[in-house]
């Protein structure tokens, strides 16, 4: 026996951005637009998908695949609204996962109507840090950010912050309760993301929640390939 | 909390490579920028390994600092905070040259000697 180094140079995640863009090839002949929703757990993603989807999007179909570590308490939230909403929890099989990999929405689609929708939203695992490095075969990503987390979040999160082409900032309905520099805030996601678009909403109260959903008409216009 | 994904993705980058030869060593490359806990890497790794022809192999970590180019006006730098808008000329069109790389770079493995089939 003797030892010898092989030379690989690979990326370590090669394997999931594989099926990730098999996942795209899908959703693509389909001429579904996809796009990943991330943030900490609690900032808000399916409270602005409620707000969001409570009246039709201009003829848009729109699913939601929710990732929940267990549970199904968002789908059920979802479900009054009367669109398809397929739940994938990462805990069964999946050991407890803290994100969606390409592998997961792989196996969830069988289970998605992707002939009756133009735009799924991927509600992922409320995380800053593993759904980052994982693409699932999105067009697009988003996060929600909450005033409530403070103004170092950028800073901590580069990775996340750097990958989102729009960062919603959530709750401003709460800003004159909070010690919250909404400045510096501002300053910070700059330095990580110079020029990332952000729209300040409160999915609470509806305020500025029109931007967000003038962006979705506008990423579905861009990608949607017609079926 | 993500180094246990990483454990898993270095591992089945490694096994594909490794086929059936045990592996002694795995070097990895991983960017500043990916914010690796190497202890915490390591720990992952030695766990996930377990079981598999990368029980026991060692895990090197070559940490590879952040190195932002300017378009605009073609400066250079290392940034030690996530600062990722050009320090000299504001510009916001910049480019990652290094520091953001997850990657493989090798795996020692154990060979065995090839028997000399030679005519005596
Ligand atoms: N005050 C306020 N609370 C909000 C807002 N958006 C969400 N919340 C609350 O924050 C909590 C977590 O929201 P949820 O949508 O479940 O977050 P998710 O984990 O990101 O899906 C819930 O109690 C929401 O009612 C907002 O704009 N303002
Ligand atoms: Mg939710
Ligand atoms: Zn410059």
């Amino acid at each position: 026996m003797h030892r010898s180094k092989v030379r690989i140079v690979e990326d370590a995640l090669d394997a999931n951005n594989t099926i990730a863009r098999a996942n795209r090839a899908d959703f693509d002949c389909h001429g579904v637009t996809v796009l990943n929703l991330m943030s900490a757990p609690g900032a808000g993603k399916t409270t602005l998908l409620e707000r969001l989807l409570a009246e039709p999007l201009e003829g848009i179909r729109v699913g939601v695949l929710e990732g929940d570590v267990q549970g199904s308490y968002d789908s059920d939230r979802l479900a009054a609204l009367h669109i398809p909403v397929t739940q994938l929890n990462t805990d069964p099989g999946f050991g407890a996962e803290c994100h969606l990999d390409a592998n997961m929405v792989r196996s969830a689609l069988p289970s998605l109507p992707l002939a009756e929708i133009d735009l799924l939203v991927v509600e992922n695992v409320g995380n800053l840090v593993c759904p980052a490095e994982f693409r699932v075969g999105e067009d697009a990503r988003v996060m929600v950010c909450a005033v409530t987390e403070g103004e170092d979040k950028p800073l901590k999160y580069p990775l996340m912050f750097r990958t989102c082409e729009v960062v919603v900032i959530n709750k401003i309905d709460l800003l004159d309760h909070l010690d919250f520099e909404l400045d510096r805030f501002l300053y910070n996601l700059d330095a990580v993301h110079p020029g990332v678009e952000q729209m300040l909403v409160s999915a609470r109260t509806g305020e500025g929640v029109e931007q967000v959903r003038d962006w979705l008409l506008r990423l579905t216009a861009r990608t949607g390939v017609p079926a | 909390m993500h180094e246990l994904s990483i454990a898993t993705a270095v591992l089945n980058t490694a096994l594909r490579h490794a086929g059936d030869r045990p592996v002694t060593a795995v070097g990895v490359r991983a960017g500043r920028f990916r914010q690796v806990v190497p202890e915490s890497l390591r720990f992952y790794f030695e766990v996930v390994a377990r079981d598999t022809p990368l029980e026991g192999a060692r895990l090197e970590l070559i940490e590879v600092p952040v190195r932002l180019l300017c378009r605009a006006c073609r400066g250079e730098w290392e940034p030690d905070w996530p600062l990722f808008r050009c320090p000299d000329c504001a510009s916001a069109n910049v480019s990652v040259l290094a520091g953001e790389e997850l990657e493989v770079e090798y795996i020692e493995v154990e060979e065995k000697e090839a028997t000399c089939t030679g005519a005596r």
